[in-house]
């Protein structure tokens, strides 16, 4: 088993680590500590220069003009791209681009139209609404919002919650109950456009993060045509569940970018601050530390890459998708805690990025399904039948 | 927290009494008491709220009455402020710069003095 990296895969990675570097970290000296937007001529320059790198849209298929670069080697990037201090939410903030809904890949033609081409082409935002105030973990379950026909349209009453992006958007995905006695084979996805009636942004929900918020949706009698139902009545929620197992293969590969700019950090800093006539680096409690950080950032960084080649081959990787984002996650979070231990006052204060760090890695640990949901599903692909 | 910003105004001189340097989003006022700028005092701000505000202050001359926020989420609770002005009056507070926004409707309308 070969675990080196490609000629090809050291170049592109090593392509991403300057930008980061050269592009990104000089910006971050001057915004806000908590910002997730670059200054728009700032955005425009560096998706240009993204573009030249060929390096635009990774996750769009080539075949919709994305660049041909394979899983394992997007999970690669996905870590670089997050070393910096607005890494995990808004890693390179943007300039990448993106696939947006890759759920619209699958979308008809007219449909693709519409809503697919224009959001390539930076002309349209999309967001995805499938979280309830019932929970979001368990769609089959909690989603409560209601589509009932009426004619040629459908009717949608209900609301969402945690919706990251809904009050910019032009479209969304929202998943609603077309059979209420169907369980989890009576969700539907319907494409909603926002500027209808009944679709109303209530409010932003203020969280751990200060700049990436999300939002709480209502749906009052909001009418939907039967044409913008993506993929087949009643089958959202096989759309809904795939979409939540591949987002967390570069949900986990962020937490682990972020975890070995933590780490580099902290090697630079402990040989040089010296406590009691000594340096850090000396201290056994402080060399620990780092260990168990490498330790945590080591199989952390080969689980998802298991992953995503898995996923790469076309292998089932549901077990090991769960099982990256939650060892990911809960390992981002003490290689930031332990870095801002050994940092002292400094690693709590928001001239450096920890601070930033340790709040949104607690996020990480609850959102696209808390730690004990990928214990579930984990146990469930370990059991099989005997569980259900 | 409510939706929109409820602490009680004060006077210019009252705010930069009690104002200490925390972060947080705040609000001027014209003599009309109408919303003419909004802003905030983020993680980089000399002097956290008490040095924005008197900043805004000197800058914004017709600005008489001042309330404030103390809040660390101080840049979503900044934009909620700017949507829910845009969505009360159709456009921003007349002092504060274009930014990328979205758009909020909150339930029961608009109201006055966002």
């Amino acid at each position: 088993m070969d675990l080196s990296l490609t000629a090809e895969q050291e170049l592109i990675i090593g392509m991403v680590r300057r930008f980061v570097r050269e592009e990104i970290l000089p910006l971050e000296q001057h915004l806000d500590p908590d910002a997730d937007e670059l200054e728009e001529p700032d955005r425009l320059r560096l998706m240009e220069k993204t573009k030249e790198m060929g390096l635009y849209g990774l996750d769009i298929p080539p075949e919709y003009g994305g660049p041909d670069i394979d899983l394992v080697t997007r999970t690669l990037i996905a870590v670089e791209m997050s070393q910096h201090r607005a890494g995990l939410y808004a890693p390179c903030y943007g300039t990448f681009g993106g696939a947006g809904l890759a759920q619209l890949f699958e979308a008809t033609d007219a449909q693709k139209e519409k809503y697919l081409y224009p959001t390539l082409r930076g002309e349209k935002r999309g967001f995805f609404g499938l979280s309830e105030p019932s929970g979001g973990s368990d769609p089959a379950r909690a989603i409560q919002t209601k589509a009932v026909r009426d004619g040629d349209d459908w009717v949608i009453n209900g609301g969402k919650l945690w919706i990251s992006g809904a009050d910019k958007a032009d479209f969304g995905l929202v998943f609603a109950r077309t059979d209420s006695d169907q369980g989890r084979n009576g969700v539907t996805c319907f494409i909603v456009d926002t500027d209808q009636p009944g679709f109303h942004v209530r409010r932003i929900v203020h969280t751990l993060r200060s700049a990436h918020y999300a939002t709480e949706l209502q749906f009052e009698d909001l009418r939907v045509s039967q044409e913008n139902i993506l993929g087949q009545l009643n089958k959202g929620f096989a759309i809904a569940n795939d979409r939540l197992t591949r987002q967390r293969i570069p949900y986990a590969a962020g937490c682990i970018g972020v975890a070995i700019k933590a780490q580099e950090m902290a090697l630079d800093y402990v040989p040089q601050r010296e406590t009691f006539g000594a340096p850090l680096s000396t201290r056994q409690s402080i060399q620990w530390m780092l260990v168990d950080n490498d330790i945590d950032i080591k199989q952390s960084l080969w689980i998802i890459l298991e992953a995503a080649a898995k996923a790469q081959q076309g292998e089932g990787f549901r077990k090991e998708a769960a099982m990256a984002k939650l060892v990911a996650t809960e390992a981002g979070g003490r290689v930031v805690d332990r870095c801002m231990q050994m940092f002292g006052g400094l690693g709590v204060a928001k001239d450096l990025p920890f601070e930033r760090w340790y709040r949104e890695m607690r996020i990480r640990r609850i959102g696209e399904g808390p730690s004990e949901v990928q214990r579930h599903v984990i146990a469930r692909e370990l059991l099989g039948a005997s569980l259900r | 927290m409510a939706l929109r910003l409820q602490k009680p105004w004060l006077s210019s001189a009252e705010a930069l009494r009690h104002v200490r340097g925390q972060m947080g989003v705040y609000q001027l006022a014209n003599e009309a008491g109408e919303v003419i700028f909004v802003s905030y005092a983020g993680g980089r701000s000399l002097g956290g709220l008490r040095g924005e505000i008197s900043r805004s202050l000197t800058e914004q001359g017709e600005a008489t009455q001042v309330r404030f926020e103390i809040t660390t989420s101080y840049l979503s609770r900044y934009k909620e402020l700017l949507m829910l002005h845009q969505a009360d009056h159709g456009s921003l507070p007349v002092h504060d710069p274009q930014v990328r926004l979205g758009r909020l409707s909150p339930a029961g309308g608009s109201a006055n003095g966002s």
